[in-house]
């Protein structure tokens, strides 16, 4: 449902790509076809990773090797976060906010809740952790500059490192609507950006916000910090090792569930892998998101019909299923791999508990960062209440980027903002807040469905008849074992091989 | 006339409806792809010229001069009433252990 309409708008980096592969090499020239063909050139200048060694020549890639030999160990990790002043953040007991779910929850039902408070990191989210990596990293190459593509809190995670560092850094950001209305959440972050000493470049909607990049990439030469390299995915393991860390300290256990805000992949992916190092093993990886099914996110019009920009299904799902349509050849943000149940919340769930969370524990956060606490009020209701449930996420609140402002913001825009039924909010048109706290529940997305959209894409991208390497590739993708792999494949391969007859 | 050395916002077109890419919505292929970033005005200007900046990080950049000293304009929105209801409803709940009512 929302696969086939949202990935339309990251089609096109794919083809660019081909056509990049197949292309001489290119005169300088600052034309949109010239440029997006010199992209693979261009990003290997400026990640300084040669993605090929870990290519077989067709679908299935070394993930595990790349993070290996690329990324820095844990100990090294954690050593360049604490000298940068990141991570070590708190892991509070929200218990009223537990006694609040008690309430609403079935006779013994209702985990202990808590959450990691990585609003304390430097720049006021975990991205600080993921920033902290590919900056030091960045410096250690000698590069003079950073730069990310970013309209979420990522930006000021790279402003803030790459001013401790000493390098200069460029923030590029889908920001603002052709009317040149922008989301006050994301303005509040360009805000922050340049108070970090970043320069800010803004946008109107559209994904050739990638020429424009690759443009500034070869202009400046400076690193490309994304989100999606081994670093920038490693550097989130610390904050699973952490949580497993400090759990066994406090309690001599491992969480039973942990929610993962899930967007790009970054969160879940580096989490879960932190979480295993760390020696929870058994601990549930939930990924939640914010669901804004029927807004295309390539959409001029939709844009600002948004009350959440981040954290959303629009993101989570097309990202989840096809994670090499990022800005690099090989993501290293790979949740599917990780993930043992994904659920949606309504941005109304979300608004409702960011106040319950200010008002009920004193912790006043951004609102994007609490979809996993919406979706694990929700879930320890289902849970025992010997039973803990762990939200690995807060992030910084301010001018824009607070509930109050992004309600009024929705109310100004024709948004209705109401109490209701959240079941009845439709992404665009409303938010309901619920009524009660007992209407918080998550809507489960059928992962046997994202896994399968998974292969359906490698088929479609490589070929029908995978290799017995590519299986076992699937099976580490999916996280299934290589019978259910085969199996799908199997029946995939059989529906694209019927569309392909009634297409000829 | 604004001052060579002030601190300015510039503002200018990437791609013309017509250069962007096929797979698009219909209403963001009606639209140009467009672009704002500051700096320091590198010569004397009148706003709405064509002028180049200095990013701080020393990047030139050109484009239509749209704003002068550029300040932040986002708040903490209008009042939304909901959100003390909503503020005594929890409170209610958890603290006096006893039903609200969803609306006070």
């Amino acid at each position: 449902m929302y696969e086939e309409s949202q990935l339309l708008e990251q089609q096109y980096t794919e083809s660019e790509a081909a056509a990049a592969d197949s292309s001489p090499q290119r005169q300088k020239s600052r034309s949109y076809d010239s440029v997006m063909a010199g992209k693979s050139e261009i990003m290997k200048a400026a990640v300084g990773i040669d993605y090929s060694q870990f290519e077989s020549g067709g679908m299935a890639f070394a993930y595990e090797r790349m993070m290996q030999e690329i990324g820095y160990s844990l100990e090294e990790m954690r050593q360049i976060q604490s000298d940068a002043g990141v991570g070590g953040t708190p892991l509070l007991e929200l218990k009223n906010l537990t006694k609040l779910a008690r309430i609403c929850a079935p006779e013994g039902k209702g985990a202990r809740i808590f959450i990691k408070d990585e609003a304390c990191n430097p720049s006021g989210s975990f991205k600080a952790r993921r920033a902290a990596i590919a900056v030091y990293h960045a410096k250690k190459l000698g590069y003079r500059g950073v730069i990310a593509a970013t309209s979420g809190n990522y930006g000021a995670a790279v402003a803030s490192q790459a001013a401790r560092a000493g390098l200069e850094c460029i923030i590029v950001q889908e920001c603002y609507d052709s009317h040149g209305v922008g989301q006050p959440e994301i303005i509040e972050k360009a805000r922050k950006c340049e108070a970090l000493g970043a320069e800010v470049v803004q946008l109107t909607v559209g994904p050739e916000l990638f020429y424009e990049f690759l443009l500034l990439l070869e202009d400046t030469g400076y690193f490309n910090a994304s989100l999606y390299t081994p670093f920038g995915i490693a550097g989130v393991e610390t904050l699973g090792y952490e949580i497993a860390e400090q759990f066994s300290q406090k309690f001599g256990c491992h969480p039973d569930a942990v929610v993962c805000t899930n967007a790009g992949g970054g969160n879940l992916t580096g989490t879960a892998r932190g979480l295993r190092k760390g020696g929870a093993v058994d601990t549930q990886i939930i990924g939640a998101s914010i669901d804004l099914s029927g807004l295309h996110m390539a959409s001029d019009e939709a844009f600002n019909r948004k009350s959440c920009t981040t954290g959303h299904t629009g993101f989570g799902v097309p990202y989840a299923v096809d994670p090499d349509h990022s800005d690099v050849p090989r993501s290293a943000a790979r949740p599917l791999r990780y993930m043992d149940r994904y659920v949606t919340v309504t941005q109304g769930d979300v608004f409702y508990m960011t106040e319950c969370l200010a008002t009920l524990e004193g912790l006043e956060k951004g609102p994007a960062g609490n979809t996993s606490l919406a979706a694990a009020f929700a879930i320890a209701r289902e849970m025992d209440q010997e039973q803990t449930i762990v939200v690995q996420e807060t992030e910084y609140t301010g001018a824009g980027k607070h509930v109050q402002p992004q309600l009024s913001f929705a109310r100004g825009n024709g948004i209705d903002v109401r109490f209701g039924n959240p079941q009845e909010e439709v992404s665009g048109e409303s938010v309901i807040l619920p009524e009660h706290p007992s209407q918080i529940c998550v809507k489960e997305l059928d992962l046997d469905r994202q896994r399968r959209s998974l292969i359906r894409r490698n088929l479609q991208k490589y070929t029908i008849s995978p290799s017995e390497e590519d299986l076992e590739y699937l099976a580490e993708e999916t996280n299934q074992s290589r019978d259910w792999v085969r199996q799908a494949v199997e029946e995939i391969s059989a529906e694209l091989q019927v569309c392909s007859c009634v297409r000829s | 006339m604004v001052r060579k050395g002030a601190w300015v916002r510039i503002h200018k077109i990437i791609l013309q409806p017509q250069e962007r890419t096929g797979k698009l919505p219909d209403d963001t292929k009606k639209v140009p792809l467009e672009l704002w970033t500051k700096g320091f005005l590198q010569e004397d200007a009148q706003l709405g010229a064509e002028v180049e900046i200095r990013s701080v990080n020393g990047r030139r950049e050109t484009g239509t001069l749209v704003e002068v000293e550029p300040y932040y304009e986002h708040d903490f929105g209008m009042c939304v009433p909901e959100l003390l209801q909503i503020d005594q409803q929890v409170r209610n709940l958890v603290f006096a252990e006893k039903e609200a009512s969803a609306h006070v």
